[in-house]
């Protein structure tokens, strides 16, 4: 029991310096404030999907032609 | 489509990291900053490669015990697979490095120890594609696979580890075990790496379906001509 509060202690302890740490690095806020992470959410998302149904397309052509095969 | 549901879950899980990995809150921390996020792609493609290698071992050993045409065609495209993951894995890693560091090509012990291990891989297509009878070529190929994986591990995941390497998670530098702390990376890690390796499997069992249809075909053409 004593163990288990040292140790919550401590990663109470890590979580609160880190935090403080952190505090000046610099990140992209402003991009999401402005709503422009959503564009380039979009954007990768389309291709993805256009890369994905591409692969589902072929998936099903091999599909096809196995069946052919065994007959 | 009843055996299709893993493809499913890997498109899934691949979108919600997309999604999740490009606008969910991640620690503040310099020098990294928001390329903290390279976590849910770059790292993947390592896990993922060691994966499809592990499995392409697997079929080496599976092989050897037992020589047939399946075992060794999946241990081949498991291997190309892995490849394919692995140069994903040294590039990302060099445009990362790049900012990070400086320079793409740093000669950081992590960069050396995976460079090295995809030229260990590489070796096996030459070693395959050298030996012109195919079942020596095939079983020399697997004895090597296996000692390929041995060598794999230790210089991607234990060296660097020992070493002075500025790469995040090795030589004391803050990795993923920092991250820990941050619950919220956990969230869209772990999904992300099952979805890259999901995805890297679905490619894999693509082309070793492709190669069986062409042996397939092989075969009724032997009949025709005998």
């Amino acid at each position: 029991m004593k163990k288990l509060t040292r140790l919550l202690a401590l990663s109470f302890f890590l979580l609160f310096t880190t935090n403080l740490m952190a505090q000046d690095a610099e990140m992209a806020d402003e991009m999401r404030a402005n709503g422009k992470i959503y564009v380039l959410v979009a954007i990768i998302l389309v291709i993805f999907a256009g890369l994905i149904a591409f692969l589902v397309l072929t998936d099903r052509k091999v599909s096809k032609l196995e069946k052919r095969l065994e007959k | 489509m009843k055996s299709n549901w893993w493809k499913i879950l890997s498109v899934v899980l691949l979108v919600y990291t997309i999604i999740a990995g490009l606008l969910t809150g991640v620690p503040r921390l310099n020098i990294v900053n928001e390329t903290i996020r390279a976590l849910y792609f770059h790292v993947p493609m390592w896990f993922g490669m060691v994966v499809l290698f592990l499995t392409s071992a697997i079929y080496a050993i599976r092989h050897l015990r037992n020589p047939s045409f399946k075992n060794d065609l999946y241990s081949v495209e498991f291997a190309n697979a892995g490849i394919v993951y692995g140069i994903l894995g040294i590039v990302t890693g060099m445009i990362w490095a790049n900012y990070a560091w400086g320079s793409p090509w740093h000669g950081d012990p992590k960069q050396t120890g995976a460079a090295i291990a995809l030229l260990v891989y590489l070796a096996y297509f030459v070693l395959r594609s050298s030996v012109s009878n195919q079942e020596q070529g095939a079983r020399l190929s697997a004895a090597y696979n296996i000692f390929a994986f041995v060598a794999m591990v230790p210089l991607i995941f234990i060296i660097p580890r020992m070493t002075s390497s500025m790469h995040p998670g090795n030589g004391g530098n803050p990795g993923f075990n920092t991250y820990d702390l941050d619950s919220r990376m956990r969230l869209v890690f772990y999904p992300a790496v099952i979805g890259w390796i999901l995805l890297g499997v679905w490619i894999t069992t693509l082309r070793i379906r492709i190669k069986m249809a062409e042996e397939k075909i092989n075969q009724i053409e032997d009949e025709k001509t005998h």
